[in-house]
């Protein structure tokens, strides 16, 4: 037995120094030497010179042996010159901190509708909300570039879209003068182009059989710079790469992005693989879901906005469609507004299940909301008469809110207990995780950082598919009959034969006086 | 994250939209060296956040000498005062779950209830209502035991296994290179290996048993639960899990700086194979 063991030991034994001496002949990446080799090479050198002291001067020796294998060894390759995605974004957002040129437009400048956004950090980092400072001023500048190359009249942060590949920053901004008309006309453009297309097809010379389906009409689209389509939305990646325009939203992509649930990938130009089947691509259903998020969560101290004056008062039934700042607004105390849900108000008009913020009658077809019986919930309890819907009005206070699923909408708090006399009143929505708003004095702001989906609960359930529609029309001569019995078909063939016989007759007695006439 | 660069590291992972305020910054700072000296842990951690309808939950995990078992989670509202969590047994796990989907109170002796029938013999008319009783602090603990086993990620070298099976931190370990740190193999599940044992021969040819003794996020099921991005002017590699949203972990190549946050509703995201 001992000399087994004994065995194996020096066998371990021998293995561990096998695998130490390849552990020393492995060669550095960078050098390519080893340390077997240089030990080697030092001892000889050492045998050779016996130096007197020689352990002090030992890494001196080392250092020496080591310069000798470098002499006349240098690289005559040339560096092959990398740039990698870091560097890339470097250049791009160095353009963010160029001075502008001509120092003539300063005046100008000062009355560019810049953000403050450091301003809106500072509150947000309070709430606990934010994307790091660095990268808040980052957005600053990005923002600053977006209105001066566009020359828009008002812009703000609107917050960040996470994705799975890249994320979306978003700004929010007021259309320009003359703009609206130009989106029209191409609009226009683009269905007659449609037109054309389609009467192009009906000239072809072997026409594919027509589908009887007929898809329920199509609700209008808002009209820019009303309801949904108020607000242009530009996004970027990074802040300092290019900002994109953002089209405007219609109904149908409202109402179809209510019933799925995707998570962006940070390309605008994905195509949105859903049930039911979404009517454009990313940057449509990232239109929609900003719609949709603005409707619900941008929400202001009570008295900052005041309903407009232009509304006559023959216009009762119209739901006021506009706001504006309240000039006489006089701040609320933060505790009160961190204690009643009273005290906010929605300033964003509530999109209907039709899609739109203000009711369209579509009574060519009567039968069109079939399919939104599916949608639960909006924040508003949903009329019981089908028609005309009604959302609630503008600047209704957030404690009229509905519950969903037991949750209550909103939560309210104040950012510090210790100072609380110095503290900001913050409003977390539980129905759109990531949406914040903060109010301090006159001061208040939404934000919303988040992945762009809506609260649903225990969990999404997809919408079922429709019913395969009929191949052909039922008819008596394709429907299934049954088979008949013995009995059914002797019968049957006992009435031939009389009837055979008979005719049989008949022909014979026919005969018989045809001859007789002959 | 660990408290000594809780400072900093709050910066890197703040783009998922969550940081802390000053006053709660501090507060962990004085509370979290208290806290580990009173029990004795080797290192604490800042964990995360979990938001509640009327109160937040702050999370702090101590570790002891072996980084892997022994851990310990707390709780406290004001960032202040901390209370120990009960560790989550498999009997909780299946109560918490049977009983609690909704969001979190912020109250930890709210007593979630479910009731349940249970029909007996052959007749269903005897029915008995079972009722399962859960309070909030069990179902805390039990989430984050749960996040934690699912989702706490490190980089593949930052522990090492020593060779008396303890888990320990490598103080060699570099960090990942900037390449390394763009594919997900190279980033480990810290908790128990569940995947590791039915590897081929051939998978595990290659794998270090000191440093590969985890999962790797790759294996995960489905497909694509991970979002990996370079952030902060494209210096910090962050991961984002889409499994619990809401848990980020940042690594900055060719340091050893590496952690992960939760801050989020504590519920999971049992939509995740429609969104993707």
């Amino acid at each position: 037995m001992d000399i087994t063991d004994g065995n194996q030991n020096t066998d371990l034994r021998l293995r561990s120094a096998e695998s130490f001496k390849a552990f020393l002949l492995k060669s550095s990446s960078k050098s390519g030497l080893n340390l077997y080799d240089h030990i080697t090479r030092l001892l000889i050198k050492v045998m050779n010179e016996q130096p007197q002291n020689v352990v002090d001067v030992i890494e001196d020796l080392s250092r020496d042996v080591k310069q000798e294998y470098y002499e006349d060894k240098q690289s005559t390759l040339r560096e092959l010159p990398q740039t990698t995605a870091e560097e890339l974004l470097a250049e791009q957002q160095r353009a963010l901190f160029s001075h502008p040129e001509d120092s003539e437009h300063e005046d100008e400048l000062v009355e560019i509708p810049l953000p403050n956004v450091s301003e809106i950090g500072f509150y947000l980092e309070q709430a606990g909300v934010g994307l790091g400072r660095e990268e808040m001023q980052r957005i600053f500048l990005a923002l600053k570039k977006l209105v001066e190359s566009q020359a828009l009249p008002r812009c703000r942060l609107w917050g960040k879209i996470l994705g799975t590949e890249s994320n979306y920053i978003v700004a929010e901004a007021d259309y320009r003068e003359g703009e609206e008309e130009d989106e029209q006309i191409t609009e226009e453009v683009a269905e007659e182009r449609d037109a054309e297309m389609e009467k192009s097809q009906e000239n072809e010379m072997d026409p594919l059989p027509q589908s009887t389906y007929k898809p329920p009409p199509v609700v209008q689209k808002e009209a820019i710079g009303t309801g949904a389509n108020k607000f242009v939305y530009y996004v970027c990646k990074e802040p300092g790469l290019p900002w994109v325009k953002l089209p405007p939203v219609s109904p149908v992509q409202i109402t179809v992005a209510r019933q799925i649930r995707k998570f962006f990938t940070g390309k605008l130009d994905t195509p949105i693989n859903s049930y039911p089947p979404f009517p454009g691509n990313e940057a449509n259903y990232l239109r929609a879901q900003i719609a949709r998020i603005s409707a619900g969560t941008q929400v202001s101290p009570q008295g900052f906005f005041q309903a407009g004056e232009e509304e006559g008062d023959e216009e009762d039934e119209v739901p006021r469609e506009n706001c504006e700042m309240n000039p006489d607004f006089e701040s609320i105390p933060v505790a009160e507004m961190a204690e009643s849900l009273s005290t906010w108000v929605h300033h964003v008009q509530h999109i209907l299940q039709q899609g739109r913020c203000t009711w369209i009658n579509m009574a060519v077809k009567p039968g069109e909301d079939s399919n939104e019986d599916v949608e639960d919930e909006e924040r508003e309890e949903e009329p019981d008469e089908p028609e005309p819907e009604v959302g609630p009005p503008l600047l209704t206070p957030l404690s009229q809110d509905a519950e969903i699923l037991n949750t209550p909408p909103w939560s309210s708090k104040l950012s510090s207990t210790l100072t609380s006399q110095h503290a900001v009143a913050v409003l977390r929505s539980n129905l759109w995780p990531g949406a914040y708003t903060y109010a301090f004095g006159k001061k208040f702001e939404n934000i919303y950082v988040g992945w762009g989906l809506k609260y649903t609960g225990d969990g999404h359930s997809p919408a079922v598919p429709l019913a395969p529609q009929k191949e052909y029309p039922s008819g008596p001569e394709i429907t299934e009959a049954l088979d008949p019995t013995l009995e059914e078909e002797q019968a049957l063939q006992e009435a031939l034969e009389e009837q055979q016989a008979a005719q049989e007759e008949m022909e014979d007695t026919d005969e018989g006086e045809e001859e007789d006439d002959d | 994250m660990d408290s000594n660069s809780l400072f900093y590291s709050l910066e890197l992972v703040a783009g998922s939209g969550h940081t802390l305020s000053v006053e709660q910054r501090t507060a962990l700072q004085t509370s979290l060296v208290i806290l580990k000296k009173n029990y004795k842990f080797h290192r604490v951690l800042f964990w995360g956040k979990i938001l509640g309808l009327k109160e937040d939950y702050f999370i702090a995990q101590g570790r002891g000498e072996d980084e892997m078992k022994d851990k310990k989670n707390l709780y406290s509202f004001n960032c202040m005062d901390w209370f120990l969590l009960p560790p989550a047994t498999e009997s909780m796990i299946d109560q918490v779950s049977k009983a609690s989907k909704k969001r979190f109170k912020g109250d930890p002796s709210y007593v979630y209830e479910h009731l349940e029938i249970r029909r007996q013999g052959d007749e269903a008319e005897e029915e008995i209502w079972v009722s399962t009783k859960v309070s909030e602090e069990s179902r805390l603990a039990v989430t984050v035991h749960q996040i934690d086993e699912e989702v706490s990620v490190v980089p593949r070298g930052a522990f090492i296994k020593s060779p008396h099976g303890l888990v320990e931190v490598n103080r060699s370990f570099g960090g990942l290179s900037r390449s390394e740190a763009g594919k997900i193999d190279n980033f480990l599940h810290f908790c128990e290996p569940k995947n590791l044992k039915k590897k081929s021969i051939m998978e595990m040819a290659e794998l270090n048993p000191a440093l590969d003794f985890l999962d790797v996020l790759r294996d995960d099921i489905p497909k694509g639960s991970w979002s990996l991005q370079f952030e902060c002017a494209s210096q910090v590699c962050v991961l984002r899990s889409l499994l619990w949203l809401g848990l980020t972990f940042y690594h900055v190549p060719m340091t050893p700086q590496h952690g992960y946050m939760y801050i989020g509703d504590g519920i999971k995201n049992l939509d995740l194979p429609f969104m993707l």
